[in-house]
């Protein structure tokens, strides 16, 4: 192509423009589908939740953490299979905490997009730091 | 009271959480707590699943419009996501062995702060001197389009005293359930001399990855109630979401004043039933 260096220059700095500017816009999609779709799911489960439980005492005076079922996913998977409604918006619950570590994730993809080295480690940095606060939660 | 009209109260009074939150800039979760401990008498480790659940729905949704403007410093967030994930997993992890009764006292103590933080003077400031050089070697120095569609070009200061009081708001957060804006505004804003709209808006970038880093362990620790997730999240989101339309018609003074009155009384009563062990 029959360019001249100084265009070329300006044209690699509007496409460099260009592409933090898609992953801006990546980003916020990725947020919004996120809270809506964990919305959609809340919503599902906790209509068949009241469905099934609309008459009955609530329990939330006295704290019975893990005594009650659905921390894990293997419990909250059998409980979805079950059309358990308390399942379902805690599966809703795990895809909206997932939401800002999906967009840790896809910065990272991001950055590397940039070939911005310095923020691939950052970004990768918090990323191990919630993984690691996962895997010690679970020991605890 | 059964569960369905508990919900439903629940839903509403959420709901008013979040369109207060979102109009004064404190976010659901500082109302949320006492609300669902001191009025409905629901054990305060419930209330605290409850509301970090609610402020990551709120804080992802709100950026994901703010991200969209380019006003929200990305690289900046990402860079104190570092120290706030760090202080939310610790303070996650206190928060299993402090005694309910502390975390109520600190909790009124933290909106009485936060009462006092939404009276404060958003000052322009101005940038005579050049920004550190961690902050040019970080790449944090930016720019953003006010709202006649200039640029604004910023320079970033003290990133090391920043980074350190991101390391308190993550402990916060992650102590109590709240997304701790006020400090990272206050951080932002005051110690590292970032105009206050990028402030606001990188706050609420990182609230998000903050309340998750806490939410994991509270996950798994029995805090998350899915039955009263159900309508606290549902509820805050609504509220933020309308609040957050109306934003630029209401910024009267009134309302902060009101809202800083409700806030003091919560707080007083947290720390007096907090001292008297009703926790």
């Amino acid at each position: 192509m029959a360019l001249s260096t100084g265009s070329n220059n300006i044209m690699k700095k509007e496409k460099k423009y260009w592409q933090d500017k898609d992953v801006e816009l990546a980003l916020g999609k990725l947020l919004r589908w996120g809270v809506v779709l964990s919305s959609i799911v809340v919503l599902t489960g906790g209509i068949i939740y009241l469905s099934r439980n609309a008459g009955s005492l609530p329990h939330y005076h006295s704290f019975r953490g893990l005594l009650l079922p659905f921390h894990d996913l293997s419990d909250i998977f059998k409980g979805i299979a079950e059309g358990n409604g308390r399942a379902i918006i805690q599966s809703g619950i795990i895809l909206l905490i997932a939401t800002p570590v999906a967009r840790v994730l896809f910065s990272i993809i991001g950055f590397i997009k940039e070939q911005d080295w310095l923020y691939v480690l950052i970004a990768s940095i918090v990323l191990a730091i919630i993984i690691t606060s996962m895997l010690l939660g679970i020991k605890a | 009271m059964t569960i369905l009209v508990l919900t439903l109260i629940i839903f509403f009074g959420s709901m008013l959480a979040g369109f207060l939150g979102s109009l004064t800039g404190l976010g659901g979760g500082i109302l949320i707590i006492p609300m669902l401990s001191l009025v409905f008498g629901i054990d305060i480790r419930y209330a605290i699943g409850a509301s970090i659940v609610a402020v990551i729905a709120t804080s992802s949704g709100a950026a994901s419009a703010y991200v969209k403007e380019g006003i929200t410093n990305i690289r900046l967030g990402m860079f104190l996501e570092i120290a706030t994930t760090v202080g939310a997993f610790a303070g996650a992890f206190i928060a299993a062995y402090a005694p309910t009764n502390f975390i109520a006292i600190l909790f009124g103590s933290i909106l009485i702060f936060s009462a006092i933080f939404s009276f404060q003077k958003k000052n322009p400031h101005f940038q005579n001197r050049p920004g550190s050089k961690l902050a040019t070697l970080l790449k944090l120095n930016s720019n953003y389009p006010d709202n006649k569609g200039n640029i604004i070009t910023y320079s970033v200061y003290n990133i090391v005293g920043g980074f350190f009081m991101m390391i308190v708001a993550g402990v916060l957060s992650g102590l109590l359930g709240i997304g701790s804006g006020a400090f990272k505004v206050l951080a932002m804003d005051n110690v590292m001399r970032i105009p206050f709209k990028v402030s606001t808006t990188t706050s609420n970038f990182m609230i998000g990855v903050t309340a998750a880093a806490s939410a994991v362990v509270y996950f798994q620790r029995g805090y998350i109630d899915p039955s009263l997730c159900f309508p606290v999240t549902l509820g805050v989101l609504t509220g933020a979401t309308i609040g957050s339309r109306v934003l630029t018609k209401a910024e009267a003074q009134w309302l902060r004043i009101v809202f800083a009155i409700v806030i003091t009384i919560l707080a007083v009563e947290m720390i007096y039933n907090g001292a008297k062990h009703r926790f």
